[in-house]
């Protein structure tokens, strides 16, 4: 579904990705995990076009998306759920989800999905007018999880979605990835919880300073001894 | 969602322009030239607070070049309603040249001209500025502002140079104001409750995660910024009106700054706060003359000092900034919602 190939990516002189390529087969997870300023982030923010700066090939559905703008490519199907969740605080929770249905026109899918994202997390729908400020670390991230989904994508992109939650939480987030993948949702997962992502993950990758160093299933990685001695501490 | 409400307060919308009205046309026939010229003046400065708020409160972004586009509106719109005879007679270094010579329009058409021109100019303006953020974005735009007042000292033949416009005709009557300002005030309400309101808050609030959802934020922030320069526009040409003679001094900084407290000490983001603010600070800037006359305080006397008010002024700012540092009305709005609900009986009858 999405082929990356040779990207990189530069920020002024600094070369943060140094010609990664990846792939994303349709209707799984796929896993990126990585130490701080490996270029996890970056390799997000390029397929989903908010950086300017890059060579390579991204590849979705077959066509070559590398210089499209963000419009273009959340209508395409890709949706990015940023790092820090970017929840808009003076909003309510319902102008929060149905500004992430921003480009969508068909009202009755749009109705379709809010019920399903309020099926996903029915604290949400207790929470409709509240300011999405006044949330709580946890629900901010539903929400953020929701918002991406309102654009009703077929590639959802996370960027750290258990950052900063409690650990109860991080579970239940994980637990819900793994519900939207099941309902067909083709995921690209960014964590630093390493272990928990390589076990929702069907295939990951991991990087080192804008590379990839190694790659394989998520089974197969936790057992891996290099792995273990560096991201899941031993 | 917001706009079930509006058939609902269409009735108290309407009783509260009928008191306005009735309280504007007791005050025409009974307050003095001076109390009429405040009242004009709250209305112009909503109108400009306004507009700023549309800019700056509600898309985020810190623009200074309010004065500029107050210029544009103002000599726009002065030149198409100054009579024939008045340009043959203050043109005295070089004469006024065609088309500028022989135009003519209404009142009411001269404003929109005024606003119209304003609107091109921040959309020419808003090309290669919009694309800086923050603080950049505030040196740039008062950087324009700055330019026009220095072109418009030197184009002459078009402005009459450093010695402005005099004897414009003074059209901006109480009605003219509040008639405009009631107009801005129902279209920025409009703007505030739709979609596209909403858009111009996310954008401001986070406008990583407004791309990320796939809002053109560029474009956005260019019709937010036209918009506001349209109002700017609107309400340069109305000063214009109201004090019959400009020149490009006038239409310096401290202008956009006046507009800028407005804005700050109503509550950025509160368009009910724009218009309390402009209200609170045109009557305390004009209240506040008496500091500056010569005053007893039983055996004491003070001789006035001239510009003491804007000491006094600039107190009571800190204090808010201290103390209130959201304004007056922070992001809040008076609605009629808050408003029916102390009256829960009133309310249900509608």
């Amino acid at each position: 579904m999405l082929k990356i190939e040779d990207l990189h990516v530069y920020y002024g002189g600094i070369h943060a990705l140094k010609g990664l390529s990846l792939e994303v087969a349709e209707g799984q997870i796929v896993t990126l995990i990585g130490a701080n300023g490996a270029g996890k982030s970056s390799t997000l923010r390029s397929i989903s076009g908010l950086v300017k700066n890059k060579k390579g090939k991204i590849i979705f559905e077959g066509q070559n998306i590398l210089g499209k703008s963000p419009e273009a490519l959340v209508s395409a199907g890709i949706a990015m759920c940023p790092e820090g969740r970017r929840i808009l605080p003076h909003l309510t929770v319902m102008e929060n989800l149905m500004l992430g249905a921003y480009i969508r026109n068909d009202r009755e899918g749009i109705g379709k999905d809010l019920g399903w994202v309020f099926e996903l997390f029915p604290r949400l729908k207790e929470r409709t007018w509240q300011k999405g400020g006044t949330l709580s670390g946890g629900e901010q991230q539903m929400l953020a999880l929701g918002r991406a989904l309102m654009s009703r994508p077929k590639l959802l992109m996370l960027d750290e979605p258990s950052l900063g939650l409690a650990p109860l939480l991080v579970k239940e987030v994980f637990e819900i990835i793994r519900t939207i993948n099941a309902e067909g949702k083709t995921v690209l997962l960014v964590e630093q919880n390493a272990f928990a992502a390589l076990k929702v993950a069907n295939y990951a990758y991991v990087l080192e300073v804008g590379e990839i160093v190694l790659e394989g299933t998520g089974e197969a990685l936790i057992q891996d001894p290099k792995v273990k001695e560096a991201y899941l501490g031993g | 969602m917001n706009r079930n409400e509006k058939p609902r307060y269409l009735l108290p919308s309407l009783v509260a322009i009928a008191v306005l009205a009735l309280f504007l046309w007791w005050a025409n026939g009974n307050l003095d030239n001076y109390k009429i010229q405040v009242l004009n003046l709250i209305a112009i400065n909503s109108i400009l607070a306004l507009s700023l708020n549309l800019i700056y409160g509600f898309t985020g972004m810190f623009s200074l070049g309010h004065a500029g586009f107050m210029a544009i509106g103002a000599y726009v719109s002065s030149l198409l309603i100054l009579p024939q005879v008045q340009k043959d007679m203050i043109y005295i270094i070089q004469p006024l040249v065609w088309p500028f010579s022989v135009m003519q329009a209404p009142f009411f058409i001269a404003v929109l001209a005024g606003g119209i021109a304003a609107a091109l100019l921040g959309l020419l303006i808003a090309m290669p500025v919009l694309r800086l953020g923050g603080d950049y974005l505030g040196i740039a735009t008062l950087g324009f502002a700055e330019i026009i007042r220095v072109v418009f000292t030197n184009i002459t033949p078009i402005t009459n140079g450093a010695l402005g416009l005099k004897g414009i005709p003074d059209y901006a009557n109480i009605w003219w104001n509040y008639g405009w300002c009631l107009l801005t005030l129902f279209f920025m309400i409009r703007i505030a409750n739709s979609n596209f309101g909403n858009v111009l808050r996310a954008i401001r609030d986070d406008e990583i995660a407004a791309r990320a959802m796939g809002i053109n934020t560029f474009k956005y922030r260019v019709v937010s910024f036209s918009i506001g320069a349209f109002f700017a526009g609107i309400g340069g040409a109305l000063m214009a009106s109201l004090i019959t003679t400009i020149d490009p001094k006038m239409f310096s900084f401290l202008l956009t700054f006046n507009v800028l407290m407005i804005v700050v000490a109503g509550g950025l983001g509160s368009l009910t706060g724009s218009v309390l603010g402009s209200a609170v600070i045109t009557i305390l800037l004009e209240w506040l003359r008496f500091v500056e006359n010569p005053i007893d305080i039983g055996s004491f006397h003070l001789e006035g000092i001239p510009g003491m008010r804007m000491v006094i002024f600039s107190l009571l700012l800190i204090l808010i900034i201290l103390f209130r540092r959201e304004g007056i009305m922070g992001m809040r709005e008076l609605s009629w919602d808050a408003f029916l609900r102390r009256f829960p009986r009133g309310g249900e009858n509608r």
